[in-house]
């Protein structure tokens, strides 16, 4: 039998942890991500799934935490879904199950590299690498905004806290970005 | 310059994308409206100095498309909508 091993987005085995002066760079791998978009016509049986489920739906720009999912709006009636990687793997399967036809639902967890950032206050490293202004929206905020040529997601959980989806084919020239930013800064 | 999207407010005009005029809305029944239609459809442009309704995509943002009102010759942005609710109140999609 075919033994695999999997890797993560930067090609080792665990994740990439790095540390630069005042901030932290972790690289999640634990996160299961799926994009979930209403189908015409159907967002009132959404909404009523949703709630079923346990399935946050925010409203434009923002991200609510929640247990086991979490989801922040990436477009109108369209939002990415996380939870643990270890119990919700197959989080496109379990979402397809809840929302039945009032749904689209892609499995999302292998397109993207999920980078936690973590500081005292990570407003001069994002103003580097993005125009959104990290100190003035609130906490909860979440937007697609460009890095480095790359689109990119940004949740914004508290000053010091923020989580970056980006394409997993370019993970390491984001993280080249993000040290890039924090080395002339520290 | 700043689009002030209908849904996420003030957003730097570089994460948009221009397509053109906003009469593409207006596509010709291809099986009824003839020839004529189609091509000032295709080609004709009134390109008006001063007020100008305009596609722009938010590609770097929600990917939403925008009806975006603006003079072209002061640059000033009257109205922002959604192309959705332009479409729809001009009858294209149900």
């Amino acid at each position: 039998m075919v033994s695999l091993q999997s890797l993560t987005a930067l090609g080792k085995r665990e994740a990439t942890i790095v540390t630069h002066g005042p901030m932290t760079i972790t690289e999640r791998t634990d996160v299961a991500l799926a994009s979930l978009a209403a189908r015409k016509g159907r967002m009132a049986d959404l909404d009523k799934a949703a709630k079923a489920a346990g399935v946050p739906l925010p409203g434009p720009a923002t991200h609510r935490t929640g247990t086991p999912y979490s989801a922040f709006w990436t477009a109108p009636e369209i939002w990415f879904v996380e939870a643990p990687y270890a119990t919700h793997e197959l989080i496109a399967d379990l979402l397809k199950t809840a929302f039945g036809e009032s749904a689209s639902i892609t499995e999302q967890t292998d397109a993207w590299v999920a980078f936690d950032l973590a500081a005292a206050d990570l407003t001069p490293v994002l103003e580097r690498l993005c125009n959104v202004d990290f100190s003035f929206v609130p906490a909860g905020y979440a937007t697609r905004t460009v890095m480095e040529h790359l689109g990119v997601y940004l949740i914004k959980h508290d000053l010091g806290a923020a989580r970056i989806y980006g394409p997993r084919s370019s993970a390491e020239s984001l993280l080249h970005a993000i040290k890039t930013a924090a080395h002339s800064l520290w | 310059m700043l689009i002030h999207h209908p849904i996420l407010g003030p957003r730097d005009a570089q994460e948009f994308v221009y397509l053109g005029d906003a009469s593409l809305i207006d596509r010709p029944d291809g099986m009824t409206a003839g020839v004529d239609a189609f091509h000032d459809y295709l080609y004709n442009r009134t390109n008006p100095a001063g007020e100008h309704q305009e596609l722009w995509y938010h590609e770097q943002g929600d990917r939403s498309w925008l009806v975006v009102t603006r003079n072209t010759v002061t640059h000033e942005i009257t109205k922002v909508e959604l192309a959705r609710d332009v479409a729809r109140a001009r009858g294209r999609t149900k």
